[in-house]
């Protein structure tokens, strides 16, 4: 469970551009759910998924995860809060570039220390879940969007998160491909994984799977609180 | 393998990957690199040879040299003062010796004239005849059989014919040297008989030389006594200032390497800032990327370090250090042209490597430290 | 005497040590004036940021001035033939009365830093930055220190000599030098092992209690001191001795070099390593024991008290193998 209490975040403190990005948010997110987060650009979606990924520190306000209060935490432990508990689907799936797909999918794992093999293994038996086995030795560069999509949820799976965040994961997909992540989604969902979608497309918003939605505006939460 | 350990050997194996990828910047800060490595450890192994070509010739001279003076300026020895010397106890020989400059205006430069020791029979002249070092042969185009004339200042002539040229491997102390008979010398100079330059004090117990020295000046108080292990001394701090002083001019070129260094580390690519991003954004840590690009600087000096040191070896020992020869050698216009033995040790390299390597880790510190600082969530926004 | 190649490079060194640990305790005294972990203001991220690059820069330091400390032995010892009387290193650091100051102050840098980073590791492993006000109080002390060294050496080198012939001079070098002997070397040997013996007994035996007992790890990091001090005096007055098979030669730089095996290596090594932890240990224990570290305390004293022990227990079998393989019989 990951609770939000009053939480803020404001960039540029104290300069001429600062910005509110939130202001004042509550929110409870149940494990083994899908949520999903709408709301136009600007309305702090994205910052309230870095917040809830652990990428950044709320101004103000707490986090709770399973209990823990992890919004004060030293850098490094967040970030090994974030390496065991989440797994990020980027918008523009942000693969390095010159890497192949194999390698891609290993790298969040290499500061843990995994033994080589093991995670080689892994990864490839992750591509291979998802079709895309045969494509594990070529340079990302070479893949399509549907493929680079994949690519990025295996790697958001190598160190078995309980939680999968998604920042607008159809904007550049076809239907067919909308169609293919939804299940990917309900999958996630029914081996026991909490997934948090961020998107304005309505496939999304009304698919069957989405048990929450929450809808902002202007650094708020407008609707969808439970 | 342990966790840490294979940390580590990922991390490697990803730096060594992250190089490999951008060939042309990482191979430019390379040469670079490896050229000031180049640079500094010619002047370092080229000055540390010398100065053993120097010590091991040195060894070869008497243990005390004794000289005259009056006001303070070097004077002739009588024969009565070598009389005085002999009876010291612990001097197995006592040689008085004949040397003088001469400055030759055919050759435009400054030879040593010298008549051999008595005490080595096979180096003796014979009279109208000389040997001459190899910088005198190529001043004056000699060659065995030629002859070799010379002018004293009050206008003495001296005709003689060169028997031998001194081979190379002396060259470092007789490369300016003329090798007469004693009365040509004698005469050229216009030096009567029982008068001497300096006399040489063959010391049986070198043990013993600092109190042989001390007696010797005792009876010869109008003298000064200098000792084989002061002219050691003298030659080595003096080949090591001149090598420290050539160091010191090169101080610009590390200095605009350390900057080449910082920049390059700084500005890094928007490719390059991406993909710390994304490191960052998927779980590495702060100290996860510094690591990495630390990795990634030792390995840069690792290669530009060796490269620049079996380059500067091959310089000094296979090319006799053409680059270098007149900064080094030079207190005359006769560079002996010397093939160096090859050697190296701990101490040059560990020199070499706080020169080169530490300034270049210092200049990159800042610069990874802020690229591995980057804000996770840089990529979402 | 500054233009050798070994000296500038000792010299750039130092300063460069000098230079960023100054400008760390700049931040250091920053941060002890702002430092506030539960705030999520900018100011506060960029502290805790920062403090990663001061980490990195202490851990630089260290290494160089760990390898500064053996090059300005061997540096000292190469030195040797250019100052009359000076049969080795120890020649040339009486060559100036700067010298073994130099040598003081650089084994005291390499500890202070090395205890740092012990205690910097102890903090990074705790959730709210337990020991970070006393790890950089302890830089305003570490930054001095190290410039300190700095200028020392820059002093001794400026200092010294070569005995070099001048021109005018008639006279005999060698006359009214100091005496290159000293109190350690005319130690009795018999006591000086027998201090090393006793001193590394207690040290051991203190270790042992320390991961239980806070007080036996505060005597433990004092042993550990005690202990490089006589095993110093005992590598001066009797081990160099028996490597060298002269009972006149006390050099403790001598037992480094090729010709004797590099066995000196073999003993300052484990020396070093275990009296670095074995310190840091009793700084830590010495230290008010922050809440969340009571439960992580013990294991890291273990790890510590295992070094320092391992550490001084490698050291006593080396310097028992080189004398029992000795010819010499310096006790009989």
């Amino acid at each position: 469970m990951i609770e939000l209490s009053g939480l803020t975040k404001v960039y540029n403190q104290g300069r001429p551009n600062q910005v509110e990005a939130l202001r004042g948010v509550d929110l409870a997110i149940a494990d083994g759910r899908v949520t999903v987060l709408r709301g136009p650009s600007g309305s702090g979606k994205t910052t309230l998924l870095t917040l809830i990924g652990c990428l950044a520190r709320p101004t103000t306000g707490r986090i709770r995860i399973d209990g823990e209060t992890v919004s004060g935490l030293p850098e490094r432990f967040l970030t090994q809060v974030r390496r065991r508990t989440f797994g990020f689907v980027f918008q523009r799936f942000n693969l390095v570039r010159g890497l192949s797909a194999l390698d891609n999918v290993m790298l969040p794992a290499l500061p843990l220390g995994v033994a080589h093999r093991r995670l080689k293994e892994k990864a490839f038996a992750l591509l291979d879940h998802f079709g895309i086995a045969e494509r594990a030795g070529l340079a990302v560069e070479s893949l399509s969007g549907g493929e680079a999509q994949r690519v990025a949820i295996a790697r958001a799976l190598i160190n078995d998160p309980a939680v999968v965040i998604a920042d607008e994961p159809t904007a550049s997909l076809d239907g067919e491909r909308v169609g293919q992540f939804i299940a990917i989604a309900d999958e996630l969902k029914r081996s026991g994984k909490t997934v948090l979608i961020t998107s304005h497309d309505p496939r999304i918003t009304r698919a069957a799977i989405v048990d929450t939605l929450v809808t902002m505006a202007d650094g708020r939460i407008v609707e969808g609180t439970p | 393998m342990h966790p840490a350990l294979e940390r580590r050997r990922h991390l490697l194996d990803f730096a060594v990957r992250s190089l490999a990828r951008r060939p042309t910047k990482n191979l430019g800060l390379v040469v670079v690199y490896a050229l000031v490595v180049f640079l500094l450890a010619s002047v370092m192994l080229f000055g540390a040879a010398i100065r053993r070509e120097a010590s091991t010739m040195l060894a070869q001279g008497p243990e005390i040299t004794a000289q005259a003076m009056v006001m303070g300026r070097h004077d002739l020895a009588r024969t009565a003062d070598v009389e005085a010397l002999r009876g010291l106890r612990g001097v197995r020989r006592v040689e008085p010796r004949l040397w003088g400059y001469l400055w030759d205006s055919a050759g435009a430069a400054n030879y040593t004239l010298m008549v051999p020791p008595a005490s080595d029979p096979a180096r003796r002249v014979a009279k109208g005849k000389a040997v001459v070092g190899e910088g005198v042969a190529r001043a004056r185009k000699l060659a065995v059989g030629k002859m070799l004339f010379l002018v004293s200042p009050s206008g003495r002539f001296l005709r003689t014919t060169v028997t031998e040229i001194l081979p190379a491997s002396t060259a470092l102390v007789s490369s300016d040297l003329v090798l007469l008979e004693e009365s040509d010398f004698r005469a050229f100079f216009e030096l009567p008989a029982g008068v001497w330059t300096d006399v040489a004090l063959v010391v049986a117990n070198p043990a013993e030389v600092k109190t042989v020295a001390e007696k010797a000046s005792l009876r010869l108080p109008g003298f000064r006594f200098v000792t084989r292990a002061d002219m050691a001394r003298t030659a080595e701090a003096l080949f090591s200032w001149r090598e420290g002083l050539a160091l010191a001019l090169l101080a610009g070129a590390l200095l605009a390497f350390v900057i080449l260094a910082f920049d390059k580390a700084s500005g890094l690519s928007a490719e390059e800032k991406r993909e710390i991003g994304i490191l960052k954004a998927i779980g590495w840590e702060t100290s996860d990327v510094i690591a990495l690009k630390l990795w990634e600087g030792g390995l840069v000096s690792g290669f530009a370090f060796l490269i620049g040191v079996v380059a500067a070896w091959g310089h000094v020992f296979l090319f006799s250090a053409g680059l270098f020869e007149p900064v080094l050698k030079g207190w005359s216009t006769l560079y002996p042209r010397l093939a160096l033995e090859p050697s190296i040790d701990a101490l040059e390299l560990a020199t070499l490597g706080v020169l080169t390597v530490v300034p270049y880790i210092a200049a990159i510190l800042v610069p990874v430290w802020r690229t591995a600082s980057t804000d996770p969530d840089a990529v979402m926004r | 005497m500054i233009f050798h190649p070994p000296i500038l490079a000792l010299i750039g060194a130092s300063a460069l040590s000098g230079t960023v640990l100054a400008a760390s305790a700049g931040f250091a005294a920053r941060l002890l004036a702002k430092w506030d972990p539960a705030s999520g203001s900018e100011r506060q991220i960029g502290l805790e940021r920062t403090t990663y690059l001061v980490s990195t820069v202490v851990a630089f330091v260290l290494v160089v001035e760990a390898v500064s400390l053996v090059l300005f032995a061997f540096n000292a010892d190469r030195m040797a033939p250019l100052f009359v009387g000076a049969m080795c290193a120890v020649g040339s650091l009486n060559a100036s009365p700067w010298g073994f100051p130099t040598l003081w102050a650089k084994i005291v840098v390499f500890f202070a830093a090395f205890v740092w980073l012990v205690i910097d590791r102890v903090d990074n492993r705790t959730r709210d930055y337990a020991l970070i006000r006393v790890k950089y109080a302890g830089l305003l002390i570490l930054a001095p220190l190290v410039l300190a060294e700095a200028g020392l050496e820059l002093a001794y080198f400026l200092d010294l000599k070569a005995d070099t012939i001048t021109s005018c001079c008639g006279k005999l070098f060698g006359e009214g030098k100091p005496d290159i002997g000293g109190d350690l070397a005319s130690l009795d040997p018999r006591l000086a092992l027998g201090l090393l013996g006793g001193g590394l007994a207690v040290a051991v035996g203190l270790g042992l209690a320390a991961p239980r007992h806070r007080l036996a790890a505060v005597l433990h990091g004092l042993a550990a001191v005690a202990v490089f001090g006589f095993a110093l005096a005992a590598i001066v007055a009797a081990i160099g001795p028996y490597i060298y098979e002269q009972p006149h030669h006390h050099c403790p730089f001598c037992i480094l070099k090729r010709e004797y095996g590099h066995v000196g290596f073999a003993l300052y090594l484990p020396l070093f390593l275990a009296t670095g932890a074995g310190l840091a240990s009793g700084v830590l224990a010495a230290l008010p024991p922050p809440a969340s570290l009571a439960a992580a305390m013990p294991t890291v004293q273990r790890r510590l008290t295992r070094v320092s022990i391992g550490g001084f227990l490698l050291f006593a079998l080396v310097a028992g193998t080189a004398i029992g393989r000795s010819g010499l019989a310096l006790l009989g």
